[in-house]
């Protein structure tokens, strides 16, 4: 928190659609005093702002905790979802990262299994799809074990951690040229099948998710590894390796079908 | 009329177990027949969803957010409490209790305290059986530490992303049960009325923030489990969508409000930097573990910290508080640092932020270690500050965090309206008048998973099922009143946004109604939260319509929630005249600074009743203290 504020003068083009029918198209906005402590988010409020007392409809973005976990926000800034920050969601970005002068273009997630709202507001209700699809483990309330009574070895139970991390933000099916979910469903499909807990349904689970991610209109992994470079929880594509083998254990070595 | 928390008989250890045998039981073929509305899906919402459905229940669940995964439950960081004891060091759930007792200084219910310690132990194993990726030791089994001021060890954590992963389990087992068919999910909807016919909460009128359109579910049994009501404050740690007009609606409908004042400050957030501000971020409160809380000795010192030597360093918390130290309770640490940063030694640009240093600690345990226990809160706080904190102190200051008031609930977690269930941050029953560290977690999942579901059936089992369906004249008209209040906001067309009246009023409650109150400013903040409001009916302006999305009416209907919720909250603690946890009233204190609780007067819950245009009338529900003696916080 440096004494001094600095302040910059950039242009926005951001994407402005009224509906998924409508035809949409850049509008370019003149943001004249960004204040380079601000939040990307919290440039766009000030935009809004504005534009609401200009009498314009301000630019619809979906947000919600603005810490970065809840995986609410999130946009392609400059072609890359979140922002030219490493392992950053959009809400952790800072103003300091752009220059005065800077020309921003912004657009939503864009995929085909992630359909237009309005703006820069995506349906990514076929994350949740995916998750029903055996992205859990089926345990009703009440039935549990003692904790302790499965030890879980201390690397594996960092990495099952490390994959749990995704908070379904989506970023790795915009980042990708055939719009996968492989690194989404491969994170579910790691976490559970590392620990113990998630053995017995591994076949069920990896057999279903691979059929729901087709099914949805997701496309598939062509080792691209856009995903991992955008993803804000630096989640690795070991775990689509690790989904690929879970797969294929699945389909030939399981009674699973 | 006093209220009656309906707390079962018998000694303490033997309530919750005797009234599980007692509450009446649905036949397992009849529970298909009774359909369930839950509004929420934080820890609270989702765990109680996916339960109710595995029961055999016909289950409607809502929530505001595009997927039930994002609840702010998610942002929490440090950890959940059980009393396992598997550390060792003399833990129990009478120490859990006890300590949640204390914590909350004695205006909890000791009967709801005691189960909530009873079953954080299950709440622990059912976690570990979803795959929830706990922290464990070498030899594979769990981890635990110690946190927010607990002098044993019993908080479980994974990584500072505990909240996530606890949510993300109970998300895990509502998928299950919206793949099953049990549970019919239906995100992106707000409530915007409950529908109460013959004194029962018979459904619910939501809005459907895609396409505007109001929708209206008849169930037997209505459960909010709608958070708390931060954001009053407007800057707060809370998320942006976290909002009171669901309990608010609940209130207006005749459900009490209990202990609205009651709300806790964090001690340790990033402080505010510029106007512009969207909200405040929490660093977990585990940071003090290892971190040590100190201003210059000098007010005014303009040093950077690395240069002030030793002995021109001001300890406060360890100098005041010799036995606790950095680890003292939220609320003590919250005025701690603000008593100091009123008296002038604050730091920082503004002068109200303190340092949180890791020197000796690093310097003791290596920089490995501190970046192993708290690598991703010092990345955060470099990525949101731009500066290190592995060389240079962090700055901290209190802020808005959680809310222990709430709709008031009796033993079984239902309100005084029957069939109207509340439960998680949404009902006042578990904290008092102050949270522990670690407790909400808990809180939320034992009300979800293993209260509620024997409770609500104890309800259904003796009710018969609502005969009420959506075409009743009490849905049309909340439908109808939902549609003129939408119109009429969007009809004031004045010239001043939404979150400008938000701000403002953020303001006047975080001055009058925040970490420090008295009578003068109380009643001051009534008034100026009346002209606000005045003023927000004249002068708003909310662009675009009704018929799709639309984030300014969506703010515009809660800010107007909480315009009158902040009068309910200033009058509240202007009628406790006492101080207590987080509630500190100036004119109650002892010598030395801290709360002066009156054990005489107002050992009680306080529950508002609304009235319409006459002034909402205060009830009480007289707190007994059986097991736990009341006696003065010391921390000293």
């Amino acid at each position: 928190m440096t004494e001094e504020t600095t302040t910059i003068h950039i242009q926005l083009k951001v994407w402005r659609q009224k509906a998924p029918q409508e035809k949409g198209r850049f509008e370019t906005i003149d943001v004249p005093d960004v204040e380079t402590h601000m939040s990307f988010l919290e440039m766009l409020d000030v935009v809004n702002e504005r534009l609401t007392l200009e009498g314009r409809e301000p630019v619809e973005f979906d947000h919600d905790c603005r810490e970065g976990i809840c995986g609410m926000c999130g946009a392609v800034v400059d072609g890359i979802a979140h922002g030219p920050e490493p392992a950053t969601t959009l809400c952790q970005l800072h103003m300091r990262k752009f220059s005065d002068g800077d020309v921003i273009v912004v657009e939503p997630w864009r995929a085909r299994a992630f359909p237009m709202v309005k703006d820069l507001v995506v349906d990514r209700s076929a994350l949740d799809r995916l998750v029903e699809a055996g992205g859990y483990i089926s345990v009703n309330t009440g039935s549990a074990p003692e904790a302790n009574t499965l030890p879980v070895p201390q690397p594996r139970a960092d990495e099952a951690m490390d994959a749990a991390a995704c908070i379904g933000c989506g970023a790795c099916v915009a980042a990708c040229p055939n719009a996968s979910a492989m690194l989404f469903t491969g994170a579910k499909v790691s976490h559970l099948a590392l620990l113990p807990q998630g053995r017995p349904e591994a076949a069920r689970r990896a057999l279903g998710m691979q059929r729901a991610m087709d099914g949805l209109g997701f496309g598939n992994c062509s080792n691209e590894r856009e995903c991992e470079a955008v993803c804000p929880k630096e989640i690795k594509i070991t775990h689509i390796a690790r989904l690929n083998r879970e797969f294929i254990k699945a389909s030939l070595g399981s009674k699973e079908r | 009329m006093a209220l009656d928390g309906r707390v079962p008989e018998g000694p303490i250890q033997e309530k919750w177990d005797r009234h599980r045998f007692e509450l009446k039981l649905v036949n397992p073929a009849n529970k298909r027949k009774y359909r369930i509305i839950v509004v929420g899906t934080g820890l609270a919402g989702g765990s109680a969803s996916a339960s109710l459905a595995e029961l055999g229940y016909e289950v409607k669940t809502f929530c505001i957010q595009d997927t039930p995964r994002r609840a702010h439950s998610i942002a929490a960081q440090g950890g959940i409490n059980a009393a396992k004891n598997y550390p060792n060091d003399g833990d129990s759930i009478w120490r859990l209790f006890y300590d949640t007792v204390k914590g909350g200084d004695y205006r909890s219910r000791e009967a709801n305290v005691y189960r909530l310690a009873q079953i954080s132990n299950q709440i622990i194993d059912q976690c570990v059986a979803q795959g929830v990726p706990f922290a464990r030791e070498y030899g594979g089994l769990l981890a635990n530490r110690s946190f927010g001021g607990a002098q044993v060890s019993r908080t479980f954590y994974a990584r500072g992303q505990t909240g996530q992963q606890l949510l993300l389990g109970a998300y895990s087992a509502l998928c299950r049960q919206i793949a099953a068919g049990k549970v019919e999910m239906l995100p992106r909807r707000e409530m915007m009325e409950l529908v109460v016919e013959g004194d029962r909460a018979v459904g619910i009128v939501v809005r459907n923030l895609l396409t505007g359109g109001l929708e209206r579910h008849a169930a037997d049994a209505v459960v909010l489990a709608t958070g708390g009501y931060g954001n009053v404050f407007f800057l707060s740690t809370n998320a942006m969508s976290s909002n009171v007009s669901a309990a608010f609606q609940a209130y207006r409908k005749g459900a009490l409000f209990a202990n609205p004042c009651f709300s806790q400050i964090h001690p340790t957030c990033i402080p505010r930097h510029g106007d512009y501000q969207s909200k405040l971020t929490l660093m977990s409160e585990s940071l003090r573990n290892d971190g040590r809380v100190w201003v210059p000795a000098t007010p005014g010192d303009k040093r950077p910290p690395n240069e002030i030597p030793e002995e021109e360093r001001d300890y406060y918390l360890e100098r005041r508080y010799p036995s606790f130290g950095n680890l003292v309770p939220r609320d003590v640490a919250s005025r701690a640092a603000k008593a100091i940063c009123d008296a002038g030694f604050g730091v920082g640009p503004t002068g109200y932020a303190v340092y949180l240093d890791f020197a000796d600690a690093i310097r003791r345990d290596g920089r490995d270690t501190i970046r192993k226990k708290y690598g991703n809160l010092f990345d955060m706080y470099r990525n949101i500050v731009d500066e290190d904190p592995y060389e240079t102190p962090m700055m901290i200051y209190p802020a808005t965090h959680y809310t222990m008031g709430g709709l008031w609930v009796d033993y079984n977690l239902m309100s005084n309206i029957p069939g109207l269930f509340v439960i998680g941050e949404a009902n006042f029953s578990d904290h008092g008048a102050n949270r522990l560290g670690a407790s909400a977690l808990m809180q939320g999942l034992a009300d979800g998973y293993f209260v509620l579901p024997y409770t609500i059936g104890g309800f259904l089992a003796e009710a018969a099922p609502s005969t009420v369906q959506t075409d009743h004249a009490a849905f049309d008209a909340a439908a109808r009143g939902v549609e003129d209040r939408v119109r009429s906001l969007l009809a004031i067309g004045g010239n001043r946004t939404v979150d400008s009246f938000h701000r403002k009023l953020g303001e006047i409650m975080w001055e009058h109604c925040g970490m420090a109150r008295n009578e003068a400013g109380l009643q001051e903040a009534v008034g100026l939260v009346a002209e606000l409001r005045e003023a927000f009916f004249k002068e708003l302006r909310v662009p675009g319509g009704a018929g799709d999305v639309n984030q300014s009416l969506q703010k515009a209907y809660r800010v107007q929630d909480f315009l009158d919720f902040a009068e309910l909250m200033a009058r509240d603690a202007l009628e406790r005249r006492e101080s207590c946890g987080g509630h500190f009233r100036e004119e109650y204190q002892t010598e030395d600074g801290e709360a002066r609780r009156d054990d005489e007067g107002f050992c009680h819950v306080a529950a508002w009743e609304y009235r319409g245009d006459e002034p909402p009338r205060r009830r009480e529900e007289p707190l007994r203290f059986e097991n736990v003696a009341l006696s003065q916080r010391s921390y000293k």
